[in-house]
């Protein structure tokens, strides 16, 4: 057996401890600002602290939280997650139904899926679709953040290939029953594909709460920005020409430890869904890859 | 009203009759309409870069120029430094971005610690799924002038303070390296899936043969993955004017624009923030056009070589 040869067991241990540090390094950098958020102004903004807080305190939490611009900042998040995450999964299980359908079952099947294939492969890009939100009277509105990507060609290949998995005799004792096709998708097929459904809608809730940009190209009202945008646009590019300040907001903006805060409170919400992500995302990338 | 014949087949009659078909049409309704209007109406307003688009003059009215504005986008040096620019960064990422999974995940696949093996995994997943917001608010306080990481390289190796994100080659660098950081644990994925999946049995034969353990992974382990990585290559062909607008765009400045701005960021620079619509359309579209033709072909590539397909 290879691995009790003495040349093995000396790589097994070198692999081991280099694989262990490459972990660590993927979360050093979070643990860093989480550091910095809880330790004392002078040490943050003189760089001192690295991996552990110096001179311990929670003021620049106290501080985020007593920020009216940022807890409203979290609403405007919360709402377009639900929103944009609701929508897109209707969007997506409808449209995914349809096209699992066998040709022969299905006249147009073909065409409806090159119709939304096509989308993966080209687009119009930044300034046709800016103009289009516009012209749809969007700007300013929760919707411009919702409804422009609702449609994810990805999520629905995905979503169609697992439909195509569900056993062709299940669905025709349905319909043969007499229940129509809404019926047959919402008792047989949902059931079935929850735990794809989830991977999907945690994916969907990620991208949503990630996103930035539409909120700063689409929101010009800094009241209205999502989270992401606002600390994109104040905590890292520090452009305050969109938010009315006063000068002893900037001057507790650009203080370390409540850039921190701000940062590591945005990077909650993902690492509070991480461990029920990664319970299903690696079957679900899998699954949607390496097919035969 | 004959909905109830319609929705409950007679005896006899195929179950995907067309009476039923119909639902199948309605569901897909607002998928069509929402891709209509969001994906679909852009792509016609692709015309804009052929005219000297005014806003108040609209997509009919505004004068036609032909092929103008991409004929001033190869003429200007800033444009063709910014489309080297997305070629060299992209090509990087995608190249590191193939190898080091392709590493990380053989040396993974030799652990025998069930819970090491998890817990690096998890780990390693995670950046993945920050946004560049969040890494770049982090990476611009870590790797500033002053900032720990040129802190500790000064007092252990005393190296002078590097401009990682101020100097044109250094910031390609911080992003070539800080994109495989963020991505390369997601990258294993699909490689440890396809290590799962090797035969065991043609371990024993090579075992049994008297092969090490780096016989095994060179005659084995690596041909059996092979395909895989075939296949990500050709398809990430497609990724080629992809640099990664999120992370440049949170990590960039002025000082860096001659090695590190590309298509997507002098795109929105010049569209939403200098206002020549036309211009930053031609742009784009130079980048969505190539990118088709690449993607297209990418696939072709990969169903004829490794039968892939993705639906």
């Amino acid at each position: 057996m290879y691995h009790k040869a003495p040349a093995y067991r000396v790589f097994y241990i070198i692999n081991l401890a280099f694989l262990l540090i490459s972990a660590v390094a993927c979360i050093l950098p979070l643990i860093h600002i989480l550091a910095v958020s809880f330790s004392a102004k002078e040490p943050a903004n003189a760089n001192m602290v690295g991996l552990w807080p110096v001179g311990f305190n929670t003021d620049a939490y106290e501080q985020t939280f007593s920020n009216s611009n940022f807890l409203r900042s979290i609403l405007v998040s919360v709402e377009r997650v639900v929103l944009g995450t609701g929508i897109g999964m209707i969007v997506t299980i409808f449209t995914a139904y349809p096209l699992s359908k066998v040709h022969s079952r299905f006249k147009g099947r073909t065409a409806y899926t090159w119709f939304f294939v096509f989308t993966m492969l080209f687009n119009g890009g930044l300034i046709p679709t800016y103009i289009v939100v516009q012209k749809m009277h969007l700007m300013n509105s929760i919707w411009a953040l919702v409804l422009p990507g609702a449609v994810s060609a990805w999520n629905m290949v995905l979503l169609l290939n697992f439909f195509k998995t569900v056993p062709k005799e299940m669905e025709e004792a349905s319909l043969i029953d007499g229940a129509s096709h809404f019926k047959t998708l919402l008792y047989i097929y949902l059931p079935i594909s929850l735990p794809s459904l989830a991977t999907l809608s945690l994916f969907t809730m990620v991208g949503h709460w990630n996103s930035w940009f539409d909120g700063m190209i689409y929101i010009t009202e800094a009241r209205k920005w999502p989270l992401s945008t606002l600390l994109q646009t104040i905590v890292v590019t520090e452009d305050f020409s969109k938010i009315n300040l006063r000068p002893e907001d900037v001057k507790l903006i650009s203080n370390n430890t409540v850039k921190a805060s701000q940062i590591f409170i945005g990077a909650i919400p993902i690492l509070l869904v991480y461990p029920f992500l990664q319970k299903y995302f690696v079957k679900g990338m899998v699954l949607g890859a390496v097919k035969e | 009203m004959n909905l109830e014949t319609k929705t409950r087949p007679a005896a006899g009659r195929k179950p995907w009759s067309f009476g039923l078909t119909w639902q199948l049409h309605a569901m897909l309704v607002p998928g069509i309409v929402l891709a209509l209007v969001f994906l679909y109406f852009p792509m016609g307003g692709l015309v804009i870069a052929f005219q000297e688009f005014k806003p108040w003059l609209g997509f009919i009215h505004s004068p036609w120029v032909g092929l103008n504005n991409f004929r001033l986008m190869f003429a200007r040096e800033d444009s063709l430094e910014v489309i080297r620019n997305t070629f060299v960064i992209a090509g990087l990422k995608i190249v590191f971005g193939l190898l080091v999974p392709f590493v990380f995940s053989l040396l993974l696949n030799e652990l025998r610690h069930m819970f090491v093996k998890r817990l690096v995994q998890t780990l390693v997943y995670l950046p993945h799924f920050m946004s560049w917001v969040i890494l770049g608010g982090i990476l611009i306080n870590l790797l500033g002038n002053n900032g720990p990481v040129n802190q500790l390289l000064g007092s252990w190796f005393g190296i002078e303070s590097i401009p990682f994100l101020m100097q044109g080659d250094w910031f390609r660098f911080t992003v070539v390296a800080s994109d495989i950081w963020k991505e390369f644990g997601f990258g294993t994925i699909l490689f440890l899936a396809a290590l799962t999946a090797v035969n065991p049995a043609l371990y024993e034969a090579a075992e049994m043969d008297g092969a090490g353990r780096w016989k095994q992974t060179l005659n084995v382990t690596i041909p059996a993955i092979t395909p895989i990585v075939i296949v990500l290559g050709t398809l990430s062909l497609g990724n080629i004017l992809n640099a990664g607008f999120d992370q440049i765009f949170n990590l960039y400045n002025a000082l860096v624009y001659d090695k590190g701005d590309i298509i997507d960021t002098f795109a929105y620079r010049a569209g939403l923030l200098k206002t020549q619509f036309s211009f930053a359309t031609a742009v784009g579209m130079f980048k969505s056009v190539v990118s088709f033709f690449l993607i297209v072909t990418a696939y072709r590539m990969a169903f004829k070589f490794a039968n892939y397909r993705i639906f």
